[in-house]
Formats: structure tokens, C-alpha cells, sequence
């Protein structure tokens, strides 16, 4: 064994947070054309866990390397070099104009993994731009890895085993697992930090590594098919009502739901 | 290769001009170079520059506007009314324009800095100035007056000594003006006298944005007042060599930003601590003024946006008569009117700093950026006050304040007589036979 840990986190180039998204007039999805897009946050968070591991880890526990990788168009090189400014040591960029599904990601994953033996895979719990919170589960799956989504702490322990704080329904739940293994990052993992100005200028000089999924073998023809894309309804004005009576009344025979 | 947008005729002139004025002072002579010692950042050829609009910016330069717009809106916004009510800056603030790299632009990277280009640093004050001007001219003065000094100036002692700790902990500042020298800088009074290996400082210093908060301040005195302007000497003083507070101004705008009458009672300063030459330090201040336009032009640039975008969702979200009050046609005049406003002194300012970058002459523009863009400031913030109403009358939104601080882009760094001066000089060589 190597003499530390590497980490591969996973970024992805989505519609920036604070843009109000607009349908587009073919209804095939939302618009994208000249809309600010970011780092899914998410995956910022993934990030900073890696860089934040990397600062409290020492010993034979020590990271060694963080890869980040992206799948998507040349402009998620964006988002790679944003990584890279936050502190991440290189970048790989699958590059393709075609829509990813979760699977095709978690599949380009697994052949980058299968090369890159990285200890750690830390991904986002979910984009926030299809928000299908999939492909951490898929990629476990492909891997036959542990995975321990939805995480709100992470520690690594005698470099082999993992401890991570759930965030489920009832609490928090923690797990146990060897490694190599799988963390989906939930919101509250940690806060991610700018990537300085310093950083930024550094970061030009990373490498960065380009491939396609057809030199990975990976075929990403998409099994599912989007039918149709829709505003949600715009929301009705509510009413006043005078008693409980008519509240139920209005639960029974308008709303049905009682 | 060198070229210039100024046609051979003109250039032709404009050295003959200069060779019938040898003696004339150091300002004439400003148009024959660049002052600028930063290394270009583009190449200059025809391929990339004649090719790409002035929106067009680095990977890099694109991140770091980002990134100061998050910095801007996460961690200054929430603290600007109170720090405007106060007087007073956070000093946390001032760390994370420390911790974030906001501080040592295009420092180079050995001295701790970015090594980042001069359009990077407009962008940055740019990016403050939209939240806050105060933070923003704090940032500005430190960048484009302070650190730049020091890298075109400084012996490489003061350097590796004073740039690393600008970059990463130490804010520093510009004492040029005193009580009797404001446009007229060179009438400065300030003494500095050789005692064995110390010069000793006495006088004082009016109006000295971020002393409050300085450790580290350039002071313009001179050597031999018999010898006019060609006695002034820069020189690098830390806090405890003896600068003292005589009073903190209470000011109409800018007011988390600190600006101090200084004095200097028998200052020892060692003699190593000289910038450049001794008499040269009016060469120093005319120059790093020039540039310092252009960081001023970008304040008030950031300071109108920011006021506009204040105003205009307030259009769309307050009604009257039935209508959004953005939907008026005399509203929506006014409106466009603005924003065509700061697109120019944007287009203005940006130009300015690739013609910097670029290594070619600036002065003019530099001169225009910052006086259009002052202009622009107080209109947009006046009009954003207006458009809000009795709202925008009210401190409970920035746009009062945004107007308050605007007042200043016309009177700092050269006020707007002394910008309409600089360009009508450098116009006239143009013309005059």
C-alpha cells in the first residue's frame, strides 16, 4: 500500500442557484443558454470534506491526492477548475455534449475508479438541477463498495475504516465501514470556503486531464426518455373560512382529501 | 510588438512638442512612456485582442469576479448598515479580504500575493463596491496605491519585507495630502531630515483613507524644501515608529472606512526605508496616482450598479395605479437611461485597464474612466433613491447610502477638476501646432 489515502471527489456544471429557471420553448428542458451556472453545492461540500480531511488527517491516515472529476460539456472544465482553486490536486474531465443519466455517470465513474484506485469517493447527495440523488447508490452498486449516503460528518479511522453520521428522518445514525466506500454529502457536512485569490491563479497550473466515454468504453445512450417539461401550476389564492365546519366542508367537497 | 492606437501624425506632434518643452515639469512628459511596471497579460496581436468584446475576461478573471461578488454578498452585505451606523469597520472583514487573497492582488506569488492581473484587482473593487464602497476603497487603496509602490518602487529589501505582510495581515495606506496640499500635492510641508543613518519626520497628514486600521504607511515628506517639488521622498513608516492619531473624520459617505489626521513628532525612520530615491518621491505619487484612477473609476462603477440593482426589483414589486411602477414609461426611460450610463463608464474603466495592462497610454482614459464614472455614481444612486421613494428616502435599504458615499468619487485621487485638467492637457499636445 501507498503510503496515504486519495480521495476522488465528484463535481458537477449545474444551473447556479439563485437563477429563477425558465422552461424552454421546445418544453425539453429548462433553459440554459446565457444562465450563470455554478458548482452543484453539493458538491462544493464534497470538495471541502476532501480538502478539510486532508487538513486533519496525519500519519499513515495522511490524503495524499484529490482527484476531481466531472462528466459534461467543455464548460464544466469551469467547475473542474474551480475545484482545483479550492484545493483539489488534479482534474479529470469526461467529456460529452450528450445528456447524462445517473447511471451513465456512476458508469463513467466506475471505469475512472477501476484506474484511479482512489480509498474514497465523495460525491454530492444529489444536483440540484434534476435532483435524482442516484448515482452515489448506482455507483456502489456498480463497485460492490459501502456507501453511506446523506452524510453530516465524516471520519476516517487507521486508514481502512470510515465512520459517518447520517442525517435520516427519525435523527442522525452512524455507520461504520470499511474502505473503500462511497459518502453522499449532505447539506450540513461543513460550509465550503471561496477558493481564494491565490488559489485561483495556482489552480491554472494543475493538470488537468481530458477523456471521452467512448475511450472509457462506456456507452451512455440514455435509457430513459423525457416526455414532456412543464412549468409547476402557478399557485391559487387561498381563502378565509368562516368556521371548522366549513374548513371540513371545503376538505370533503372541494379539496377532496378527506 | 508596440502598437498604438495614436496615429503617426499625432505621435509625430507629440514629440515635438515634448522636445520643444524639455524642462517643463514631470506631468508633460507622462504621454512618451507607460508608467506601468506590471508585465503585459495579453499578446498583442491582432488575433486576440482586435477579436474579443471588453466583457471578455480570463478563466481567472471570471472566477475571481465570482468569487469576490460570494465573498461580497455572504460576508459583507450583512454587516454594512451596521458598520456605516458605526463608523467603524469589522476587523473580521478586513481578515477575510486577508484570508481570501483580496489584499495582495498582483503581488507576486513568491511575496504571498496572487500574482493576478491589474484588471483582476478592478474587478475585485468593483465586485466590493456593489455591496459596500467603504470596504471597497479599503481594498482599493491597499491594492492599487499601497502594494503597488512597493513592487514598482522598493528596493528588494523593503520588498521581501513589507509585501508578504501586506498580502496576508498588515493593511496599509497613502499619506500624500496635508492642510494646505490637496490638488496642489507638491506644496506639501512635511519635513524629513538626515540624522546619521535615520531621517526624522515632523508635520502631519490630512484626510488619510484606512489609517485607522493601517500598520503600514507611505509618507510623502520632503528632504529640502528649497528644492520644490524635487525634494519630496517616499518612505515606508510602521505604526509604532512613531504616527500618531490626531483625529478621526466624521464624514457624509464612505463612513465604515477610516480617514485620520495623522502627525509626526520627531519620527525616526530608518534610512533603508526610502522608496526609490531621495527626491523622487514626486515622480512616485504622480504615477501611482494615474493608476489609481482607474481603481477609483472601478468604486464608483461597482457603487452605481449596486445601487441600480437595489432599486430595480423594488420597480417590479411595488405598484401603483394598478401597475408595477417599473412598467411607467417615464420610469422606464429613466431606467434605461442609467444602465446605458454604467455600461459606458464600465467600457470606460475596463479599457483603461487592459490599455494598462497592455503597457500603452493610459493617463487619458484613466483620467476619463474615473471622472465619468464618479458622474455616473451619483446619478444611478440619486435616481436609485428617487425610484424607491420614501423607501429609498429611509436607511433600512442601501440605496441612501449608496448616494451618500458617491460624493466622494469626485474629490479623492484627483478631484473631477483636476481629471477634466489632466485630459485637457494631454488633448491639447494633441492639437497644438
Amino acid at each position: 500500500m501507498s503510503s496515504g489515502l486519495r480521495i476522488l471527489v465528484g463535481v458537477k456544471r449545474v444551473v447556479d442557484s439563485a437563477v429563477k429557471v425558465r422552461v424552454n420553448s421546445t418544453q425539453t428542458g429548462v433553459e440554459t443558454a446565457n444562465v450563470k451556472h455554478s458548482m452543484n453545492p453539493f458538491d462544493e461540500i464534497a470538495v471541502e470534506e476532501a480538502i478539510r480531511l486532508r487538513e486533519k488527517q496525519k500519519g499513515n491516515d495522511k490524503i495524499q491526492e484529490i482527484i476531481a472529476l466531472s462528466c459534461g460539456p467543455a464548460k464544466a472544465q469551469e467547475t473542474l477548475r474551480t475545484a482545483l482553486a479550492m484545493g483539489a490536486d488534479r482534474a479529470i474531465h469526461v467529456k460529452t455534449d450528450e445528456m447524462l443519466e445517473p447511471l451513465s455517470v456512476a458508469k463513467l465513474f466506475s471505469r475512472i475508479i477501476s484506474e484511479e484506485k482512489p480509498n474514497l469517493v465523495i460525491l454530492g447527495k444529489q444536483a440540484i438541477d434534476d435532483d435524482s440523488n442516484q448515482t452515489g447508490q448506482m455507483l456502489a452498486g456498480l463497485l460492490n463498495w459501502p456507501q453511506a449516503t446523506f452524510a453530516s460528518k465524516v471520519d476516517i479511522k487507521d486508514n481502512s475504516s470510515l465512520e459517518v453520521v447520517r442525517e435520516v428522518d427519525g435523527g442522525l445514525e452512524t455507520v461504520t465501514s470499511s474502505l473503500p466506500a462511497i459518502v453522499t454529502t449532505d447539506l450540513r457536512l461543513n460550509e465550503p470556503r471561496y477558493a481564494s485569490l491565490p488559489n485561483i491563479m495556482k489552480a491554472k497550473k494543475k493538470p488537468l486531464k481530458t477523456i471521452s466515454p467512448a475511450d472509457l468504453g462506456v456507452d451512455i445512450k440514455a435509457r430513459l426518455q423525457t416526455i414532456k417539461v412543464t412549468e409547476p401550476p402557478k399557485r391559487q389564492g387561498g381563502t378565509v373560512v368562516d368556521s371548522v365546519d366549513e374548513l371540513l366542508n371545503k376538505l370533503r367537497n372541494e379539496a377532496k382529501v378527506l | 510588438m508596440f502598437r498604438s492606437t495614436i496615429s503617426l501624425t499625432t505621435r509625430r506632434q507629440l514629440a515635438a512638442s515634448i522636445a520643444r518643452h524639455p524642462t517643463a515639469l514631470p506631468s508633460v512628459s507622462l504621454l512618451t512612456r507607460s508608467f506601468s511596471a506590471t508585465r503585459a497579460f495579453r499578446d498583442d496581436t491582432d488575433d486576440t485582442v482586435a477579436k474579443t468584446s471588453l466583457h471578455t475576461l480570463t478563466e481567472d478573471e471570471q472566477m475571481m469576479r465570482e468569487m469576490v461578488s460570494r465573498f461580497a454578498v455572504d460576508v459583507v452585505q450583512p454587516k454594512v448598515s451596521e458598520m456605516d451606523e458605526a463608523e467603524k469597520m469589522d476587523p473580521a472583514i478586513i481578515k477575510g479580504l486577508f484570508d481570501n487573497g483580496l489584499m495582495g492582488v498582483e503581488t507576486p506569488a513568491e511575496f504571498s500575493g496572487a500574482e493576478a492581473s491589474f484588471l483582476s484587482a478592478i474587478l475585485v473593487i468593483e465586485e466590493l463596491a456593489r455591496i459596500d464602497p467603504s470596504i471597497s476603497v479599503l481594498c482599493d487603496v491597499h491594492n492599487t496605491l499601497v502594494n503597488t509602490v512597493f513592487r514598482h518602487y522598493a528596493s528588494d529589501h523593503l520588498k521581501q519585507k513589507y509585501l508578504p505582510l501586506l498580502a496576508t495581515e498588515k493593511l496599509g495606506c497613502f499619506c500624500l495630502s496635508e492642510a494646505g496640499s490637496g490638488s496642489d500635492a507638491f506644496a506639501l510641508q512635511t519635513r524629513a531630515e538626515l540624522k546619521g543613518d535615520h531621517y526624522v519626520i515632523n508635520g502631519s497628514k490630512m484626510w488619510i483613507t484606512n489609517s485607522g486600521e493601517a500598520d503600514i504607511f507611505l509618507v510623502f515628506a520632503t528632504v529640502d524644501p528649497s528644492k520644490g517639488y524635487k525634494g519630496i521622498t517616499c518612505f515606508v513608516v510602521e505604526r509604532d515608529m512613531g504616527v500618531t492619531i490626531a483625529k478621526k473624520e466624521k464624514k457624509l459617505g464612505i463612513r465604515a472606512s477610516s480617514t485620520c489626521q495623522l502627525s509626526f513628532d520627531d519620527m525616526r525612520v530608518p534610512v533603508e526605508n526610502v522608496v526609490g530615491e531621495v527626491g523622487k518621491g514626486y515622480k512616485i505619487a504622480i504615477e501611482i496616482l494615474n493608476e489609481g484612477r482607474i481603481g477609483i473609476a472601478a468604486q464608483m462603477l461597482g457603487l452605481a450598479q449596486g445601487a441600480f440593482d437595489t432599486a430595480m426589483p423594488y420597480m417590479f414589486q411595488r405598484k401603483q395605479f394598478g401597475s408595477f411602477i417599473g412598467d411607467f414609461q417615464a420610469m422606464q426611460h429613466q431606467y434605461a437611461q442609467i444602465a446605458v450610463e454604467i455600461e459606458a463608464a464600465r467600457l470606460l474603466t475596463y479599457n483603461a485597464a487592459r490599455l494598462k495592462e497592455e503597457g500603452k497610454p493610459f493617463i487619458k482614459e484613466a483620467a476619463m474612466a474615473k471622472l465619468y464614472a464618479s458622474q455616473v455614481a451619483e446619478r444611478a444612486s440619486s435616481k436609485a433613491v428617487e425610484w424607491m421613494g420614501g423607501v429609498g428616502f429611509t436607511r433600512d435599504v442601501p440605496a441612501e447610502k449608496f448616494y451618500r458615499d458617491c460624493k466622494i468619487g469626485a474629490i479623492y485621487e484627483g478631484t473631477s477638476n483636476i481629471q477634466l485638467q489632466t485630459i485637457a492637457k494631454l488633448l491639447a499636445k494633441d492639437y497644438r501646432e
